[in-house]
């Protein structure tokens, strides 16, 4: 970009909404955007991406037994029955927490996450210190994160590749005996899913 | 349908472009930002162009107004992108801007 493209930029005198809504008439008239478009992408990005899907998963597989059995057995297909899958999600497997077991998600290589349950990673799971760390000293970085382990409780570190994507299936909180599924879903944090936090 | 629209390089953004969220949810202050965000993406897909020409000009963008809120910059940055590439003339964006026809401002 040159100075002189800077200086033709326009700089109009409305309010910010005025001018979002004009250029978006503006290019609807183009044809480069339609309107059922736009809202389409906003449902994408803002509800049917994120960890709400993850969430939904997560509480199913908690109050319905033979779903969190056909979860752990194929991943990709349970989460596919709740009507979530996509790019970046091809290939799921679920690991489940136990009072025995932790399991935690990482990307050694790049920043491989499961887009279809999880929506967007954050920062932290891209940097380069959690990435290397989450495998050399995972007791110490969960630690770090609000998890503390006791030493009965084995680490079970999963790094996720092009190939496959993991999802941690928490272990349900006590006492929550009787919500429903929908209460629980508000329960399971992203935090949860990826291994770095309880529900 | 939403297979197409989800970029990896949206994802991927990092440092002061990244979209704002919390737990993972995407953070719209209004309504507009969500129209802004799509926007970008379907003018970024129409025009066959990398995302990388619109991140370039957000960066800029935020790099020159640190203060102001995000989506004010990514409209900015779309505003350019439209007239630098010559999808939309500069001329017709003000021109629209200033007289804006059958659209209700929430703003009093």
């Amino acid at each position: 970009m040159n100075e002189d493209a800077h200086h033709h930029h326009p700089t109009p005198p409305s309010p910010v909404e005025t001018r979002a809504a004009a250029l978006e008439a503006l290019l609807t008239e183009k044809g480069l955007v339609s309107p059922e478009f736009i809202d389409s992408i906003i449902s994408a990005y803002a509800n049917d991406i994120g960890p709400m899907n993850g969430a939904r998963v997560v509480a199913r597989a908690w109050v319905d037994g033979e779903y969190r059995e056909r979860l752990l057995g194929d991943g990709t297909a349970a989460i596919a029955e709740l009507g979530f899958g996509g790019p970046e999600g091809e290939h799921m497997v679920v690991v489940e927490n136990t009072p025995e077991v932790h399991n935690v998600i990482v990307c050694t290589l790049c920043s491989c996450y499961p887009w279809p349950v999880l929506g967007l990673p954050p920062n932290w799971y891209k940097s380069p210190p959690y990435r290397s760390r989450m495998v050399r000293e995972p007791r110490k970085v969960l630690s770090e994160m609000g998890v503390e382990l006791s030493e009965s409780v084995s680490v079970r570190v999963w790094d996720s590749s092009a190939e496959v994507r993991y999802l941690v299936l928490p272990e349900r909180p006590q006492g929550t005996d009787g919500m429903n599924e929908e209460d629980l879903t508000k329960l399971v944090t992203r935090d949860a899913m990826i291994g770095v936090a309880r529900p | 349908m939403s297979d197409s629209v989800v970029r990896s390089e949206i994802a991927d953004m990092s440092g002061h472009e990244t979209l704002p969220r919390s737990n993972g949810e995407l953070v719209f202050a209004a309504p507009w930002e969500g129209r802004a965000l799509a926007m970008a993406i379907g003018v970024v897909n129409a025009l066959g162009l990398a995302w990388d020409e619109f991140r370039s000009r957000l960066i800029a963008e935020i790099s020159a107004h640190p203060e102001r809120p995000y989506y004010e910059s990514w409209l900015a940055a779309l505003e350019r992108l439209v007239v630098e590439t010559g999808a939309v003339s500069a001329d017709k964006l003000v021109e629209s801007t200033s007289s804006p026809s059958g659209w209700i401002s929430d703003e009093v």
